[in-house]
């Protein structure tokens, strides 16, 4: 049985990025441009659940602090591990993240093989 | 194994560079409050990190030197030895001495001063405690360990952790059970128990909290930092323990070298990359006369440039942006039709946005905040003031407006003759400042902000003003002006640039010299860059610098003669006019010259310079533009003006050959070539043309 993965991002190239390697490790890839279209993306999937969400932060009409909180809210995505994506290591957006509800995050730039590592500490094989 | 060192000098020079200039700013801060421990801390940590690795790469003299400092360091912020102006002062010698000991070992200087008197005054202020004599605790371990070679860890260690998870990790969708399996990856098990004694009675469960915790005893060949990496996303919410039961070592391995303290991280992360000198990509726009000859930047400075990380996170965001373009627009040309159109439009603006974005962006990368210019002023001004017995204040702002690294360096010199002269000629003295009803301490300011593609720097004082009189005898004197004229304050404010223009009564320590504002201009004028100033008698002077951000880039005048357009440097033009008839007439049937209110100025015909066919020959037709340099002025005839622009500058010299009268080449939007007018080289051929006729004729 494939895992599912939902990708958020607003910038193309990221989310191929992601996508590619992801699908390269046997996920099924959803995608969505910000907060917005992911909720919309979710909500059609089976069950309303995915394995695991990547998202960025900085993200026009819905960023990924508020989609993390609105994503956390729904039944088959409480303990859904999620990645944000953050281009500062600083710890204040990390907190930030936390308290949101992410289960970690990644600094950009990172190599795919490095985004593998970080979701192995959050998903069982 | 035998680790070469010297690898790791540049890193170490740079490193205390850096630290040092940060110890200056911080020593300044303290004089202001020498109460402040987090300060203290901060100083102390600084020479430590200094004494540190200059010890660690074999730099003996200013580990030396340092290690009694820091010892000063230590009793002061642990409060045995209070702050006060002596000691203040010793810190700064300290400091300099530091920056000479590191000058040598940089081989930028041949030999420092000796420290062995401000040693002894160190050793003083320690008081009485036993003196720190030449065997260093610290060194002989060090070298023993440099000379056996660095020892190899090879160790598998006893760990036991102790790990409960905050009550949120299942709700963060953490999962525990994930985290003990990686333990397992990384380690041997040796056991394992769950505590679940906080476990509350089952009504006043929360099912989704997490209420057990773990103690583990595992052996790995893993230092405890890898292993704690299994935790990152958790460790801020979570109690984790981890300690070393026991390790075997094996007999083989050296003892390891004491560890390089780590210098404390640098507030933004840095990434260093090669960077080449900073070679300008034309002659700069004004010739460098030979006193002023741009001191070359100690070589250290030009091979590294220090980038903050999200500019080059930004660079590979586009950089994966462009690729992603390129596959696109692949796709669609593969088997291209006309449906297709409209994806092969969108993908190729796209592509325009993109590559335009990464030119901005990889100009950016050699810009840094001008802070790095300021940075040195807090001290001079410090050491300025006390020799001159006037009380100065030094604001700044603007600090982080940023330029091109090569500018930094190159401004720095005429910024710093800038803030001299308004202390010695600007500022007055405390009794001459109540005298005239204003606060006995003065103020110089230095202030950075963009202007459209250029910056600005401005350097005021609220001191005494320009002398209209002194510089108006000084100019009679010299010739410039004669008895009856009354130049405007702007005109005669300008006199203070002439070569041999100096109204300090007596030449002082700070700024007469002989150097004046003229070399300020030139150095200035050099980088392409212009100077002006406004001065309020009794209020102050304020002097303001306008820069290119970069020299690879120029503000410029297109204008056409015939067929071609050529570009104009914008700092070099003062006006352009369409002359009236009878306005432009030949001396001697020869010179031609131009009058320009009242000024005869020889006029340059561009179209016989560069051999093409104009459609105006009639200067009444066409345009003259005034151009000047180095206070000549010539008049340049042209066809028309097209306006202003921005315009690339490219080398004609490394992709063809030196041509006179051009300074340099740009690619216009249309693909056509425009070739940049050298304007200094135009006035210097002009004035030596018409200096030989008038010996001719």
């Amino acid at each position: 049985m494939a895992k599912t993965a939902l990708i958020v991002d607003d910038s193309t190239s990221m989310r191929q990025m992601v996508g590619f390697t992801l699908k390269g490790a046997g996920f099924t890839v959803l995608e969505g441009g910000n907060g917005q279209e992911a909720l919309a993306k979710l909500a059609s999937a089976p069950g309303g659940k995915v394995d695991l969400i990547i998202t960025d932060l900085n993200m026009p009409v819905m960023d990924g602090l508020t989609f993390i909180k609105e994503a956390r809210t729904k039944a088959g995505l409480r303990f859904t591990p999620i990645l944000m994506l953050t281009t500062e290591s600083g710890d204040g957006r990390k907190a930030e993240g936390k308290a949101a509800g992410a289960t970690g995050w990644i600094v950009k730039p990172f190599h795919p093989e490095q985004l593998l590592k970080v979701i192995e500490k959050v998903l069982p094989a | 194994m035998n680790l070469d060192m010297t690898m790791f000098h540049q890193a170490f020079f740079e490193e205390a560079g850096d630290l040092l200039a940060d110890l200056e700013g911080l020593l300044l801060r303290l004089e202001e409050d020498p109460g402040d421990l987090e300060l203290l801390n901060t100083i102390f940590r600084c020479a430590h990190s200094i004494k540190g690795g200059s010890a660690t790469f074999g730099f003996t003299d200013i580990a030396h030197f340092t290690h009694g400092l820091e010892t000063l360091l230590d009793k002061v912020r642990n409060g045995e030895i209070k702050i006060d102006r002596s000691l203040s002062q010793v810190l700064f010698e300290s400091l300099d001495q530091m920056k000479a000991l590191l000058s040598v070992a940089r081989g930028e200087s041949a030999s420092a001063p000796d420290s062995s008197a401000l040693s002894a005054r160190i050793e003083a202020a320690i008081l009485g405690q036993p003196a720190i004599v030449a065997a260093q605790p610290t060194l002989p371990k060090q070298k023993a360990a440099e000379e056996e070679g660095w020892g190899v860890w090879s160790l598998a260690h006893t760990y036991r952790l102790y790990f409960a998870p905050g009550p949120d990790i299942l709700r963060q969708g953490g999962d525990p059970l994930l985290l003990l399996g990686q333990l397992g990856k990384v380690s041997d098990i040796l056991s394992i128990v769950c505590d679940d004694s906080r476990l509350p009675a089952l009504a006043d469960m929360d099912p989704e909290a997490c209420y057990l915790s773990w103690e583990v005893e595992l052996r790995s060949d893993k230092t405890s930092e890898e292993i704690l990496e299994i935790f990152e996303f958790v460790a801020d919410d979570s109690e984790i323990r981890l300690e070393v039961t026991s390790e075997t070592r094996s007999p083989a391995a050296a003892a390891p070298a004491a560890p390089m303290e780590a210098a404390p991280p640098a507030a933004e992360p840095v990434a260093e990359v090669p960077a080449a000198e900073p070679t300008p990509a034309m002659a700069p726009p004004a010739a460098l006369p030979v006193e002023a000859a741009a001191k070359a930047a100690p070589p250290a400075e030009a091979q590294t440039l220090r980038v903050a990380t999200d500019k080059v996170d930004k660079l590979i965001n586009l950089v994966g942006e462009l690729v992603i373009n390129q596959s696109m627009l692949n796709e669609v040309v593969q088997d291209f039709s006309m449906a297709k159109l409209p994806r092969l439009i969108e993908a190729v603006a796209e592509m325009e946005r993109a590559s335009r974005e990464l030119q901005e962006r990889v100009m950016a990368v050699r810009m840094l905040p001008i802070k790095h210019a300021f940075g040195r002023f807090p001290r001079l001004v410090r050491d300025l003031a006390a020799t001159v017995g006037k009380k100065i204040e030094l604001k700044t702002s603007g600090e982080d407006t940023e330029l091109d690294k090569g500018m930094i360096e190159s401004i720095a010199d005429p910024l710093t003759h800038l803030v001299r002269n308004s202390i010695d000629h600007g500022l007055e003295t405390p009794e001459e400042r109540r005298a005239a009803g204003k606060p006995e301490q003065g103020t110089v300011s230095l202030h950075a902000l963009h202007e459209g593609g250029s910056i600005a720097v401005e350097v005021s004082d609220d001191g005494r003003g320009l002398s209209r009189e002194r510089i108006l005898k000084k100019a009679i004197e010299r010739g410039w002006v004669t008895e009856n004229d009354t130049p405007s304050d702007e005109t005669l404010y300008n006199f203070i640039f002439m070569p041999g223009f100096s109204t300090a009564p007596a030449v002082t320590d700070l700024s007469g010299r002989g150097v004046g504002m003229d070399i300020v201009k030139q150095g200035v004028q050099a980088l392409g860059g212009s100077i002006t100033l406004t001065s309020t008698p009794g209020v102050g002077t304020t002097f303001r610098i306008r820069l290119p951000l970069t020299m690879a880039i120029l503000e410029g005048l297109s204008l056409t003669v015939g067929n071609e357009t050529y570009i104009l440097p914008l700092t070099s033009i003062v006006e352009s006019i369409q002359p009236a008839a009878g306005d432009v007439r030949k001396i001697a049937g020869r010179t031609e010259i131009a009058l320009v209110r009242g000024e005869v100025l020889p006029v340059v015909r561009l179209y016989q310079v560069f051999g093409s066919s104009p459609k105006v020959t009639d200067p009444t037709q066409g345009l003259l533009v005034i151009v000047e340099n180095d206070n000549h002025k010539v008049a340049l005839l042209v066809d028309e003006l097209i306006g202003q622009s921005q315009v690339v500058i490219k080398s004609l010299e490394t992709n063809y050959r030196k041509v006179r009268g051009i300074a340099g080449a740009t690619i216009m939007g249309d693909g056509r070539v425009a070739l940049i007018l050298d304007v200094p080289g135009l006035v210097r051929d002009t004035l030596s043309e018409s200096a030989a006729l008038a010996a001719a004729a």
